[in-house]
């Protein structure tokens, strides 16, 4: 035999380089997955039933109040171009509401998911940089600059802001009685506390010297909130839930939860009213304006889809089962166990 | 080129040292000994006092020989000390070409006389100077105009047909780039113009209302393009080559082509196309040097029409401990079979000669000799000039005969009271020793110059030795016994009758014996002087001088002026060579003109292929004139050579001429003319050549024996198994081809073998009408079974053409019908072809079948085959470096290509034309994604996944498990591929990548996107969700989906698989979770904070994670499972196989 050393080119016989590495080979083939099909179906047929019942379970109040129908007490607000027009809606629950109540207003054919809507915004204002308040960024355009004013916040996104506001009252024996709002904790926490920060300026409104509001906005950014100082800026929680831009162009967005002790269990059975102050105008882009009033379990809002795909799947994957039950009886090979 | 008399490099007076780069041409170049030569040097002056210089060419061609180089002649530089200063005469190079072996030129003196020099005179670039102490030459070309640099044209360019098939395929996807983004472009702008007035959400233009909807529909399709450009996989193609670089690691690690003799692994000299391997469906292989091992044993030999056997050579390999003798003997005492009319080699006008006919059932035992397996004591030789090689059992009869013949005394040249007949058998051995290149060189320098030289020389260097001590140990006492019994035993065995199968069982028993004791009377001569080192240019040579030393003439020195041989007795004779016809391809013959020193007489001795010596020798009336009836000589010896030539040895014919002084003379002046010639002067030296060539007479001629290398036909078995044609072209003639033919089973008995042979066009066309007529009713006679049409005749068929036919078939208006009737035969031979035919054959099959072809050679003349074909495999053999330099993959023989297209080659193409299909599968699934969400932007180009995380997950996320997919997934285990020739033919049918699948797999990829965007899409429409809450499970649905399809591909999971496949995972949450924890504004306008991990806190993220991915992949689980159990694919079969062998194997 050669010697060694004569071998120098000899490449190294492991597992590794020779190939030969230890290896699960399955064979997808009838007789093997029969069990798995079985247990998916299983599963599924189960998670699917558990979320079929908790969807149903779910109460879900929608009302349309954009007004296009002449039947509709918002009819005048949407016709004619009155600000804060106010108008009404009635409507009486049968069963009561369980748990805590979430209010929602949704708008149909709105497309914050524009890809220029998303990018019109200026986040190191709205992080709260001042440098940014004197000059902000060019994406801003045409909501950069009020004449030569800076704006602030810029862009078409803040600009855009919902301006409709709402008030539930519950109709007891004929007496009207205000249903309270909480508008806290609507927001991401982390949009709140840390993605959108107000100047570090005492108070607020000095920080804002020298900018102009949004073209739409009837008051600046600091006065948005009236009744709580804490709540003005840029972490105004209606504000923030806004800038939230919607994936989809019918959406959903929280406009109050109702957190009062004395409905805590939920809203009683009964005759409501939601007064509505319309300002926000979407007949121009055939959009759809509504309040919606739902409550919400572990899976989020009422959506039997899911429950009704796990059920089908699972089905579907029993019926594989059998289908391939048949097949291994036919086709086995002789390896199969 | 003017000469002037600058000076080049140093040593000495006048020459000082330069870089290379510096050498020019005119410059004097002195060059000392193991110095690498640095340009193209004109020989004009060497230390030796003959005007000799060795040089070693093995950086230019592979060749370890030395080669000598001459001055150039009538230029008196040789004498004293060469002065550069008084060279003065204008020198005349042809232009730079690329002709290693081919060069002319002429210098002029100051007298108009011009001195013609040619190849002989040169010393190109990159070759080394070896035994001579310094030479000086004249650069005639230099940097990039020298020979070796002019044939360096770099590695052709290959593009493996998978990758083509995959560009028409991502063309494809260009065009559907197009189309969606031109949907993309139109939906825009019908979205646009649904709008009654401006909403509130578009981004109104400086002038306060928004651009007309054209235009920004015009503008999105830009935008889309952007978007969705991921469809393209630009990645795929980084990610062939890591593949690919991959693929050959395991390649070139592959201990089972290893070679331990040369210690040589597999080289893949072209990167680009490993899986090409796995599709082939025509090979083109040289014979010698490729299916043979180009060693050339002595067999046998005809002296003046006797036939000597030499029984020990055929029995040696059973000495040395492998048995079969018995096989051959078997051979030897077959009688000759009647010669057959096809091989008629002459004119065969008429159409019979050059019909096809059945060959008839061969005895098996003709392909016995491919078992002679080297033993371990002869594996590590690598030189021809090794002893066991080399070694040569004479035969006894002859030996006899030759000894007897020289038992005369030697007066005045003549061995006296011998007969004409015996002279002429010393004449033979002469012939043999002298006609030839073969310098001799002592084992000394021989030694030096290895060790000097490459790894693989140095290796038979610390061979010989311990070999040498070992044979003349084993043989002790067989030396002993042929001390006491040499003469008896020779008187003893005298046979006077000599047939052409003389061996006896009883005979070959002694002649063992007789024949060892002769090998270790001249090895022991040897090694008392120094050891001889033959160095030949081809092995047969090598292998003529080495029976002629058995025989006692042993080739001593040799210079150009003069050769000097030991004859049996001792004598040393020194003959004075005239000139030497070399060797050339159109002659197939070389001669050397030698005057006797005693009998001062000129005698031409010649050797070259049997039909031209045939055709040269003295007519009938010529030879009566002489003694003896040469007539029969020529007679008995063409039957011998036909005979030897079905053996599948090469045969050689030697003759002689004896010239008149004045005869000599007068074809010397013309000699000397056709030399100095600058114009044509390759066919004036030809020409007179020619002239001198004629009236031979005939000695006598050999038989060599070309092996079969290691498994050849083993793997021709399993190559035609797995499908694929093997074609055979050779330069030798149809007898040998056909041969080794049979014996490496290229043709099995009982085929139908179709032989062509003709030279005349017509005769050609009708021939091939009247095969291809005869194939068809033979297909069809094959009855109902034969319907898998040509691809799997129930006979084979065979078909042997020659040069000259297939140089007619390959005309425009006959090559159709010759590659119809070439295609439907299992193995065609194609005998006496030139390269450029061979390549023509290729490059013919390649373009008109529209096949994948590889070629496999291993010498110069296979160069241009290789090149042109799919894929070129060069043999790092004997033959030189050249096939390998021109090769996509060298291996070291041939019984690898088995392994490489059998296993590497399929495995290569399934892996890559998986993963490729998983590519585009992959970037279209993902980018659909995106496609469907325009629905519901407004055609904007919004994305809903953060452009970074988009980035990340072609990038690190979904990139490593594909890859690794490509280079490790083993779908079938090698040792079933190899014992399963026939999965070879799923690659050749494409059946892995073609565009059905690319189109399944394109409608499953916009399947699964549907699925991965409409369930998560389903689940959270109208609700409050945000645009990149709603990307991110879409984002990890599609990451899971891509990861369990490529689960359901991966076919056997090793360690590694499940590493990549887990940290795949890991990867993907570890940085989406820190970017997301990180990422506060960085990137505007998606800042994904804290997104999924607040969505990684809700269930509902899990639960549509699980259906999304179980709905998406439920149709391809599905149809891989009823497929493997319903219609099993070959390869399925074969790992069910496996999988039942398993428990077999481990019993």
């Amino acid at each position: 035999m050669p010697k060694e050393q004569d071998l120098a080119n000899r490449p190294d016989n492991t597992a590794f380089t020779q190939q030969r590495l230890p290896a699960w080979q399955p064979i997808l083939s009838a007789g093997i997955v029969i069990p798995g099909f079985v247990l998916i179906g299983l599963a599924f047929i189960g998670i699917g039933v558990a979320l079929f019942l908790t969807s149903r379970s779910i109460q879900v109040q929608e009302f349309d109040y954009t007004g296009v129908d002449t039947t509709s007490s918002c009819y005048m607000c949407s016709s004619t171009n009155v600000p804060n027009c106010v108008c009404y809606v009635n409507f009486t629950l049968t069963t009561k509401f369980q748990g805590m109540v979430y209010f929602y207003y949704a708008l149909s054919n709105y497309f914050q998911s524009h890809r220029k809507f998303g990018a019109s915004r200026d986040y190191y204002q709205l992080s709260g940089d001042t440098t940014y308040f004197t000059a902000p960024l060019d994406v801003c355009i045409p909501f950069q600059y009020a004449n030569t004013t800076p704006i602030v916040p810029c862009g078409l996104s803040a600009n855009s802001l919902f301006n409709d506001t709402f008030k539930l009252y519950q109709i007891v024996n004929g007496t009207t009685k205000l249903v309270p709002f909480d508008g806290r904790g609507i927001a991401w926490w982390s949009d709140y506390n840390i993605k959108y920060q107000n100047p570090k300026v005492t108070p607020l409104k000095d920080a804002f010297k020298g900018t102009a509001k949004p073209v739409n906005w009837p008051k600046p950014a600091y006065e948005l909130d009236t009744t709580d100082p804490s709540n003005n800026g840029f972490v105004n929680q209606d504000f923030l839930v806004w800038m939230r831009r919607a994936a989809l162009p019918n959406f959903w967005k929280l406009y109050r939860r109702i957190t009062d002790p004395d409905y805590v269990g939920g809203l009683p059975a009964g005759n409501y009213s939601i007064e509505i102050t319309y300002n926000y105008p979407v007949i121009s882009f055939n959009g759809k304006k509504r309040v919606v009033l739902s409550n919400v379990s572990w899976m989020g809002g009422r959506n039997p889809f899911l429950g009704i795909a796990y059920l089908v799947v699972g089905s579907l994957c029993i019926v594989m089962s059998i289908v391939m039950l048949i097949v291994y009886a036919k086709f086995k090979f002789p390896d199969d166990v | 080129m003017e000469s002037d008399s600058r000076t080049g490099k140093r040593k000495g007076a006048g020459f000082f040292e330069r870089r290379w780069k510096d050498v020019r041409v005119g410059d004097f170049v002195k060059v000392v000994s193991n110095e690498i030569i640095p340009a193209d040097l004109l020989l004009l002056h060497t230390s030796d006092p003959n005007g000799v210089c060795h040089i070693e060419t093995a950086s230019l061609d592979g060749e370890t020989n030395l080669k000598q180089r001459h001055i150039v002649s009538g230029l008196n530089t040789q004498d004293s000390q060469f002065e550069p200063e008084h060279f003065s005469y204008t020198v005349a190079v042809e232009k730079p070409n690329n002709n290693l072996n081919h060069f002319k030129g002429y210098i002029e003196k100051t007298d108009m006389k011009r001195l013609g020099f040619g190849t002989e005179n040169l010393l190109p670039r990159g070759c080394t100077v070896r035994n001579t102490e310094f030479t000086t030459g004249f650069v005639v070309y230099a940097g990039h105009e020298t020979k070796s640099m002019m044939n360096n044209n770099g590695p052709r360019y290959k593009r493996s047909k998978l990758e083509c098939k995959m560009n028409i395929d991502v063309l494809y996807c260009v065009l559907l780039l197009f189309f969606m983004c031109l949907i993309g472009a139109l939906g825009h702008y019908i979205w646009l113009e649904s709008l009654p007035s401006m909403p509130l959400f578009l981004t109104p233009g400086s002038q306060g209302h928004l651009d007309p909807p054209l235009l920004s529909g015009f503008y999105m399709f830009f935008t889309m393009i952007i978007l969705l450009q991921i469809l393209i996989p630009i990645s795929l193609y980084v990610s062939i080559e890591l593949v690919k670089m991959g693929q050959i690691y395991f390649i070139i690690n592959d201990v089972d082509l290893y070679d331990e003799e040369t210690d040589s692994r597999v080289q893949c000299r072209a990167l680009n196309i490993p899986e090409d391997l796995g599709q082939i469906q025509y090979i083109f292989s040289d014979k010698t040097g490729t299916l043979t091992e180009n060693k050339m044993v002595f067999r046998r030999c005809s002296v003046m029409g006797t036939e000597y056997s030499h029984n020990d050579n055929a029995v040696r390999p059973s000495v040395l401990g492998e048995a079969n003798d018995t096989e051959e003997e078997v051979i030897f005492h077959r009688s000759p079979q009647p010669s057959q009319t096809g091989w008629n080699l002459g004119d065969d006008h008429d159409p019979e000669a050059a019909q096809h006919r059945h060959h008839g059932r061969r005895p098996h035992s003709s392909v016995g000799r491919y078992k002679n397996k080297e033993t371990g004591s002869s594996q590590g030789e690598a030189a021809f000039s090794s002893p066991l090689e080399t070694e040569v059992v004479p035969d006894r009869k002859l030996l006899q005969c030759v000894l007897s013949s020289g038992g005369g005394d030697w007066v005045g040249g003549r061995w006296i009271g011998c007969s004409e007949a015996t002279d002429l058998y010393l004449d033979f051995f002469l012939a043999l020793a002298v006609c030839n290149t073969v310098v001799v060189s002592t084992a000394n320098t021989a030694q030096a110059q290895r060790q000097r030289g490459s790894e693989r020389s140095s290796h038979s260097v610390f061979q010989s030795p311990g070999d040498l001590l070992q044979t003349a140990l084993t043989k002790m006492h067989s030396v002993y016994h042929t001390l006491h019994s040499w003469q008896p035993m020779i008187e003893e065995d005298v046979d006077p009758d000599h047939t052409p199968d003389p061996a006896t069982s009883h005979g070959g028993h002694h002649s063992t014996a007789g024949g060892q004791t002769s090998h270790n009377s001249t090895q022991a001569q040897s090694t008392s002087t120094p050891k001889q080192c033959f160095e030949a240019e081809s092995p047969d040579e090598a292998a003529l001088v080495h029976a002629a030393k058995a025989y006692g003439f042993t080739l001593l020195t040799r210079t150009p002026e003069s050769v000097t041989l030991r004859l049996p007795h001792g004598e040393e004779l020194t003959y004075q060579v005239l000139d030497t016809l070399n060797f050339d391809p159109t002659r197939k013959r070389m001669s050397v003109v030698l005057r006797h020193p005693i009998s001062r007489e000129i005698v031409m001795y010649t050797k070259g292929a049997d039909y031209t010596i045939m055709e040269l020798l003295q007519t009938p009336s010529e030879a009566n004139s002489l003694k003896g009836n040469h007539q029969n000589v020529a007679a008995s010896t063409q039957r011998h050579i036909d005979w030897y030539a079905k053996e599948g040895l090469r045969t050689l014919c030697f003759a002689k001429k004896v010239l008149s002084e004045r005869a000599y003379k007068d074809w010397s002046l013309r000699r000397q003319e056709a030399l100095a010639a600058i114009s044509n002067r390759e066919e004036l030296l030809m020409e007179t050549a020619g002239h001198l060539e004629i009236q031979l007479t005939l000695l006598g001629a050999t038989g060599i024996e070309d092996r079969l290398q290691d498994c050849v036909p083993d793997t021709i078995t399993a190559l035609k198994e797995a499908g694929i044609q093997v074609w055979m072209l050779t330069g030798d003639k149809p007898e040998t081809a056909v041969n080794i033919g049979y014996a490496c089973r290229l043709l099995d008995e009982g085929d139908l073998v179709i032989q062509m042979s003709t030279k005349d066009k017509v005769v050609c066309k009708s021939t091939l009408d009247c095969a291809l007529e005869e194939v068809r009713q033979f297909e069809h006679s094959g009855g109902p079974g034969g319907m898998g049409g040509p691809e799997e005749p129930r006979l084979s068929i065979g078909l042997v053409i020659d040069g000259h036919t297939l140089g007619l078939a390959l005309q425009s208006d006959l090559v159709a019908s010759f590659l119809e009737l070439a295609r439907r035969c299992r193995s065609v031979l194609c005998c006496r072809v030139t390269p450029l035919q061979k390549s023509a054959v290729v490059t013919l099959v390649r373009e008109r079948l529209k096949v994948m072809t590889l070629a496999i050679g291993d010498g110069a003349n296979d160069v241009n085959m290789i090149q042109a074909a799919d894929v070129g495999i060069g043999i790092s053999g004997q033959e030189g470096m050249q096939a390998v330099m021109a090769s996509d993959f060298s291996i070291a023989c041939f019984k690898h290509l088995k392994k490489l297209l059998l296993v590497h080659g399929h495995w290569c193409y399934n892996r890559l034309a998986k993963m490729a299909i998983y590519f585009f599968y992959k970037n279209v699934t993902y980018v659909n994604l995106l496609f469907w969400y325009q629905f519901f932007c407004g055609f904007s180009g919004t994305s809903m996944i953060d452009i970074w995380l988009l980035i990340f997950f072609n990038l690190f996320f979904t990139s490593v498990p594909p890859i690794m997919f490509g280079v490790m997934d083993r779908d079938v285990s090698a040792e079933m591929l190899l014992g399963l020739p026939e999965l070879y033919r799923t690659g050749q049918g494409s059946e892995g990548y073609d565009h059905l699948i690319f189109w399944i797999a394109m409608l499953d990829a916009f399947y699964q996107s549907l699925v991965c965007f409409f369930i998560p899409y389903w689940t959270y429409q109208g609700t409050d969700v945000d645009i990149y809450t709603f990307g991110t499970p879409m984002n990890t649905v599609a990451f899971f989906n891509i990861m369990f399809h490529l689960a359901i591909e991966i076919k056997s999971w090793t360690v590694v698989h499940w590493v990549t496949m887990l940290a795949s995972v890991i990867v993907y949450f570890v940085v989406t979770l820190v970017y997301s924890a990180v990422c506060i504004s960085c990137n505007p306008p998606s800042n994904p904070y804290w997104i999924i991990q607040q969505q990684m806190a809700k269930p509902m993220f899990y639960l549509v994670c699980v259906i999304t991915t179980v709905i998406a992949l439920l149709p391809r689980f599905t149809y891989r499972v009823l497929s493997n159990t319903l219609v099993p694919s070959p390869l399925v079969r074969a790992r069910h196989l496996e999988r039942l062998d398993t428990p077999i194997r481990d019993q």
